[in-house]
């Protein structure tokens, strides 16, 4: 009982989109897909709802061959980063649009327009035009427009990321709770964001270039990327990696810093290694690495520094609002026990730090 | 100072404004003279520079000697061009959806080509394509027919109308026409009941200028036409003898810029009820 995408490739022109997308989606619950802008994210949500035919490859429910199934057959909604209404509509025809095309009676949409406008608040803007409303309001009505019909999967294209940082918190609140009370259907939520995916929980899959880099729950692929791409993808400030290596029961990275070979790494063969950290690991402070501050931003509650570093450049997040000056000398603490080891050649997964 | 931008201004419309008004009210005064008041110079004011005569506005509807009926050929050319301009707006905007939404290849020619194509027909001069309609209209038996003269109108106007859809359609954002259709429509149903409704400044704007362009056309309704069907640009200049009449030929020309300005004033209206909001 699964969506059962096998080798889906769409190319335009020179183009490649989708690079032979293989993957088994649950029939509900909460799927997200991840990857940077073009990863082909977007290309992937039309072809399932239908408004892109693949050059080849299958996507069946059940053995039953979806891609027969044109979009207005196929029973999906979805939701644009763009906020997408009917502008020559009010809010409330926008709304029952999809249930009209269906043929339901009058009492029905009564019903469901009633559910539907309590959930997400529109009860007041009915009368409106989708043009007299704000960004917000109108990604709600959009919403709204997905929710009311009955469909077996609903698609959403990063419908937060034109919103402003407070509704974009508050939107990201109240779907999730949508989604748990959902009921019966799969949703697939597209974004640049790791924190939403995280925060969205359930399966995560993500795209690079076209292809799948890794997919699983989104736990797993936080703990244990497969590979520096999915590293970078699923973390941001993307993880920082350092060419680096052990031997002599030692680790270095850059030149002259080494320490011990922490636990999780005792079991690695000696040799060169791309050793990676996420930013909220590296510390400020003690008689570390020497850095110069290249860029330092304070967003909301963190505070992010671009550091220089002999051996190339880090990204360091903190909680908490503490100014620094572009150019500042700070010294850095790179605990070994947070490093991820990747393959210096291969670039994959070797070794990954313990769960707290 | 503001005061001083002010006056520039209000200045600066009431030149404009009497440059374009000027020649109306000197065409009206002028219907209203007889050839003695036209030629015995300039007088302005009725009753008193000159005895107004209705004798010009008589002549377009009489049959006497030096008039003519001009009420055959308004008909035929209010018929001509609301014809035509349907037919080009309705089959115009057909073709401007297709080229804006889907893509066409045939070889090296793209969707860029064929929209090229439909606008390079209104490049070439009016002489280009007089003798090939002559000879068509000529084999099909429509020529100096009403019927004969909606079909070249047609192939004058339709580039006008896809032209300006085709920019109009890119306007609107493909997500609509997707989401109509992931809400139930069919593609067809799509256009029909989303994308058309907001398609209506468009629309109007394009019917205008085929309804502009139709109505104006001198060299057409005149290589195409003999004795049984005259239209208006046609009948006005027909008038023309050895002695120019002054005063028939302003009274005519204001009959024939008549439908314009109503057609202006009821776009004026629609627009000023908000376009922005498409379909009221």
């Amino acid at each position: 009982m699964t969506y059962r995408i096998n080798n889906l490739c769409v190319r335009q022109g020179t183009e490649t989109h989708l690079d032979g997308i293989t993957l088994d989606l649950p029939l509900s619950g909460v799927v997200t897909v991840m990857g940077r802008t073009l990863a082909g994210k977007t290309t992937l949500l039309k072809v399932l709802a239908g408004l892109q035919a693949p050059d080849s490859g299958t996507l069946e429910r059940d053995g039953r061959n979806l891609l027969a199934i044109p979009a207005w057959r196929r029973r999906v909604g979805m939701v644009y980063q763009q906020f997408v209404n009917y502008p020559h509509l009010s809010v409330r025809e926008n709304i029952v649009f999809p249930l009209k095309r269906a043929g339901l009676s009058a009492d029905a949409i009564a019903r469901k327009l009633g559910y539907v406008t309590e959930l997400l608040g529109l009860g007041e803007l009915l009368r409106r035009r989708p043009a007299e409303l704000s960004g917000g309001q109108q990604q709600r009505v959009a919403l709204a427009r997905s929710l009311v019909k009955d469909t077996e999967f609903l698609l959403l294209d990063e419908p937060l990321v034109s919103l402003d940082y407070k509704l974009r918190e508050q939107l990201r609140d109240e779907l999730r709770r949508i989604f748990r009370d959902g009921g019966d259907r799969l949703v697939v939520y597209a974004t640049t964001d790791p924190l939403e995916a995280m925060i969205m929980q359930g399966q995560v899959i993500l795209l690079h270039e076209g292809k799948v880099v890794q997919a699983g729950d989104c736990r797993d692929v936080y703990r244990r990327p497969a590979n520096t791409t999915a590293a970078t993808i699923f973390s941001d400030p993307p993880m920082n990696l350092v060419k680096g290596e052990i031997a002599d029961g030692h680790l270095r990275i850059g030149v002259g810093v080494g320490s011990d070979v922490p636990l999780h790494f005792r079991d690695l063969p000696r040799g060169a290694y791309l050793f990676g950290i996420r930013a909220s690991d590296v510390e400020l402070g003690g008689s570390g690495i020497g850095a110069r501050v290249a860029l330092a931003e304070i967003n909301g509650s963190t505070t992010v520094l671009h550091l220089e570093l002999p051996f190339g450049d880090m990204v360091l997040l903190m909680e908490g609002v503490h100014p620094h000056a572009i150019g500042d000398q700070v010294a850095l603490n790179l605990p070994p026990s947070r490093f991820f080891a990747f393959d210096a050649d291969s670039q994959n997964l070797v070794a990954a730090p313990p769960v707290d | 100072m503001r005061a001083f931008y002010l006056l520039l201004k209000v200045a600066a419309i009431l030149v404009w404004s009497a440059f374009v008004i000027a020649p109306f009210l000197w065409a009206l005064t002028t219907s209203f003279k007889t050839a003695n008041g036209v030629t015995g110079g300039p007088t302005y004011i009725p009753w008193v520079d000159y005895q107004p005569s209705l004798a010009a506005w008589q002549g377009l509807f009489g049959s006497g000697a030096g008039s003519i009926d001009i009420v055959g050929p308004f008909i035929s050319s209010v018929m001509v061009t609301l014809s035509a301009s349907l037919v080009s707006l309705v089959l115009g905007t057909l073709a401007a959806y297709g080229l804006s939404r889907f893509s066409y290849k045939a070889g090296p020619v793209g969707n860029s080509d064929l929209t090229f194509f439909f606008v390079s027909q209104r490049i070439m001069p009016p002489v280009v394509l007089a003798i090939p309609f002559f000879l068509m209209l000529g084999w099909l038996g429509l020529l100096d027919t009403v019927l004969g003269l909606i079909i070249v109108y047609v192939a004058l106007l339709l580039p006008i109308a896809v032209w300006v859809m085709v920019d109009f359609f890119n306007t609107i954002p493909k997500e609509l026409d997707e989401t109509a259709m992931i809400d139930g429509c069919t593609p067809i149903e799509a256009f029909w009941r989303v994308i058309l409704p907001n398609a209506v400044p468009g629309l109007v704007v394009a019917g205008i200028f085929c309804i502009i362009f139709g109505w104006n056309d001198f060299f057409f309704a005149f290589t195409l036409t003999f004795t049984q069907t005259q239209l208006l640009p046609v009948a006005i200049v027909s008038l023309n003898s050895s002695v120019t009449p002054w005063w028939s030929l302003s009274a005519s020309a204001l009959i024939s810029v008549t439908p314009l300005i109503v057609v202006a004033f009821l776009v004026e209206r629609y627009l000023d009820k908000g376009s922005i909001g498409g379909r009221k």
